[in-house]
């Protein structure tokens, strides 16, 4: 039963802050300075998480294979290449490093 | 997997993904609810993680100008996926396919896999081994890496990357991105604060 009341408080909880953003007045966000504050927060948690997936394990802070992974898919974004083969590049990578051993 | 591994059944695995739908948040939950802890405490550190889908939302009610009435419907798929792809589209029109595509395709894939793996399909094996714990960030590593167009964006997307990682050891599952998010109000700040010293200084230049 103490289960089912933490998943129903979890799914409660986790739709408000879903819902809450999207209802904010438009009017709200009229002001530029506003305005570039939600644009920039996206960038800000998105880059915040991507560095927390690559290097993070638990608590603490590895440097392991999905480094090499990311380091390759950066190269391949600066070569401009296409989405999914930037993809392909950290997956094959990641795990070639771990085949050998890294 | 992991929920079964933590004691739930597969119906209250199911209900999990099926109503919370952010994969941080429920493995938060399952994790403390694991460790023994009370469902409220356990429930408090899930809603943590998913608070910054209301910065998400902030933006996506711009860029996607959804009626009122279609918003509680699109509220469940505003998580970091969706945000990602929507955020990378030029028009409107491409932002709202963007994300009903990938919130559609995340919530069926992800609530099949999560039944699939409280049934106890273990023939997927390690995917580590196979680098796939990679492609997480490699999606949004790419997906970010366009709107990092003028210097404040790569500012806030550096001073967000330190945060984050230099807060991770001390802060609780969750609380770092939070805290990272506040690079964006910090940037604009000190932008403001460039801009107001130029402009005083060409004032004083005036006279």
């Amino acid at each position: 039963m103490t289960v089912w009341i933490a998943i129903a408080a979890t799914a409660l909880g986790c739709y408000v802050v879903k819902l809450a953003g999207l209802l904010v007045p438009a009017g709200a966000l009229e002001r530029p300075l506003v305005r570039r504050l939600a644009a920039l927060l996206p960038v800000a948690l998105l880059a915040a998480l991507t560095a927390q997936q690559t290097f993070a394990d638990g608590h603490a802070l590895v440097l392991d294979a999905r480094a090499a992974g990311l380091a390759a898919a950066a190269v391949a974004l600066v070569l401009r290449a296409p989405f999914l083969l930037v993809v392909a590049a950290a997956v094959l990578v990641t795990a070639g490093v771990r085949a050998m051993g890294g | 997997m992991t929920s079964a591994g933590g004691g739930l059944t597969l119906l209250q695995t199911c209900a999990l993904s099926l109503l919370v739908f952010t994969g941080a948040s429920q493995f938060a939950l399952v994790g403390a609810l694991a460790a023994g802890g009370n469902p409220l405490t356990a429930a408090a550190g899930a809603f943590f993680l998913g608070v910054r889908n209301t910065f998400y939302g902030l933006r996506l009610s711009q860029l996607l100008a959804l009626p009122r009435a279609v918003r509680p419907f699109a509220a469940q798929w505003v998580i970091d996926e969706t945000t990602a792809v929507t955020l990378a589209q030029p028009t409107r029109r491409a932002a709202r396919i963007g994300f009903t595509v990938t919130g559609l395709t995340l919530y069926v894939l992800w609530n099949l896999t999560t039944l699939l793996g409280a049934l106890g399909a273990k023939a997927i094996g390690d995917t580590d081994a196979w680098g796939l714990d990679a492609a997480g960030p490699a999606v949004f590593l790419a997906l970010l890496a366009p709107m990092l167009k003028t210097t404040i964006e790569r500012a806030v997307a550096a001073l967000a990357v330190l945060l984050g990682l230099g807060l991770l050891p001390v802060l609780p599952a969750g609380v770092p991105v939070l805290v990272a998010a506040l690079a964006a109000p910090i940037a604009l700040y000190v932008e403001g604060r460039r801009q107001g010293g130029t402009r005083n200084d060409a004032q004083e230049e005036d006279r």
